[in-house]
């Protein structure tokens, strides 16, 4: 086999694109009953591609694209995000969420968590977590990263009980997010696509009942190597085929390997693929460009946020029949 | 067993394992392999570490050497107090 990395995720594009169409249409016109597909565009890749197939599964009139933005998502996704439901004749609504989150207490749950940690955060101050550890061999853990108005830059590591809350406070957002999708879906008879890759599925790196939640998830197959791979196949603008991937959903921008992952995206796809294959370490060091210690940290990693995703990717359970759990077992 | 063991062994107990399966944690159990800890788990662990006796858990020593065990704990727990009783110069 081919070991060279650019084409081990290799996928005949225009097929794929064709079989993913296929398979909504049945999923969402014959099982569900319903009559198109809404879509939450951030602006990213991976939304961006799934408007796009949707476009090709139901044609341009049956989606509609909404953007979702908040006082602290990124302007220029929104524009992105504008652009690409343009670009394909897409039905497009915007509806800012900030009044929504504001009510529910997210911003304000997060702040007080915040100042716990770092007690001269307030007004004007931007933040994001970081994850620390896992590439040294090290238990994961969190860093509080804020920048204060002039520019300062503060870190603190992260304590359990303020780490829980200001990440679940900033789960709200996926969540009202979701709420709206799922109005639009309902006013429409329409159902709602999910977004996430292979990776983010995989991993966990979704909220649950926010963009965790979905009817389909027509990319969750897919590599982000092979998302790009669509993107460009489908005609996206350039920005979106070249971004790098963030979360967009702290106020100082995030990538989602500060974040969530332990290498960036395209190596992540790699270290999963090997991951699966049960590849030696030695040659997913050599695939990777580490030494055999690190993918071992990797492959660790890989499999211990296996294990915390299955309770994200768990369909409500209940207590008829054999002792099933979440993962499956009896 | 040790004092800040058996402290250490009741905590995982009645946190993680919800006052179960007891005895099947045994002095040497990787909490990780295990699957009696998860990442966030471990920063429970460190926060209840570092309030019940005292001490701060640095970056660098966060560690499954130091941590993934009731073995390892109460060794790490017993270099740190020593550690932090001693001045500096008797460490070299």
């Amino acid at each position: 086999m081919d070991m060279r990395p650019s084409t081990i995720l290799a996928i005949d594009c225009d097929a794929e694109v064709q079989r993913i169409a296929e398979r909504l249409l049945t999923i969402v016109a014959d099982d569900f009953r319903r009559r198109g597909v809404v879509v939450a565009l951030s602006g990213g890749v991976d939304s961006s591609v799934c408007v796009a197939l949707a476009c090709k599964a139901f044609g341009a009139a049956r989606v509609l694209a909404l953007l979702l933005p908040e006082k602290e998502s990124s302007a220029k996704s929104a524009k992105l995000g504008r652009r690409v439901a343009e670009q394909f004749g897409v039905p497009c609504l915007s509806q800012d969420i900030t009044a929504a989150l504001e009510a529910i207490g997210c911003y304000t749950i997060r702040d007080q968590a915040i100042r716990a940690v770092i007690p001269e955060y307030g007004e004007g101050w931007k933040s994001k977590v970081v994850i620390s550890g896992g590439l040294e061999g090290r238990v994961h853990f969190f860093k509080l990263v804020a920048q204060s108005p002039d520019g300062r830059m503060t870190e603190k590591r992260l304590p359990h009980k303020e780490y829980l809350e200001i990440v679940a406070a900033q789960n709200f957002k996926q969540r009202i997010r979701k709420t709206v999708e799922y109005f639009h879906a309902d006013r429409l008879h329409y159902a709602v696509l999910g977004t996430p890759n292979r990776l983010e599925y995989d991993q966990g790196f979704f909220v649950k009942n926010g963009d965790g939640s979905a009817d389909v998830k027509p990319i969750a197959h897919l590599y982000k190597t092979q998302v790009y791979a669509l993107a460009r196949h489908l005609g996206l603008p350039d920005e979106i085929c070249n971004s790098i991937p963030t979360t967009d959903t702290y106020s100082l921008q995030q990538g989602q390997d500060e974040f969530f992952f332990a290498l960036p995206y395209d190596k992540m796809d790699l270290a999963l693929w090997a991951h699966d294959r049960d590849l030696p370490l030695k040659e997913t060091a050599e695939l990777l460009g580490m030494d055999e210690r690190q993918a071992e940290f990797v492959y660790n990693d890989i499999r211990a946020k296996r294990k915390t995703a299955r309770y994200l990717q768990a369909a409500p359970l209940t207590l008829e029949g054999p002792n099933r759990t979440a993962g499956g077992h009896e | 067993m040790t004092d800040t063991k058996s402290q250490v062994r009741s905590y995982v107990v009645d946190n993680f394992l919800m006052g179960r399966r007891a005895s099947d944690l045994a002095d040497d159990t990787p909490f990780l392999a295990r699957g009696i800890l998860d990442s966030t788990g471990f920063l429970e662990l460190i926060g209840f570490l570092e309030e019940r006796f005292g001490i701060t858990v640095e970056d660098d020593e966060m560690i499954p050497e130091n941590l993934n065990t009731l073995n390892a704990i109460e060794a790490y727990l017993a270099r740190k107090k020593v550690s932090a009783a001693c001045p500096s110069e008797c460490r070299k």
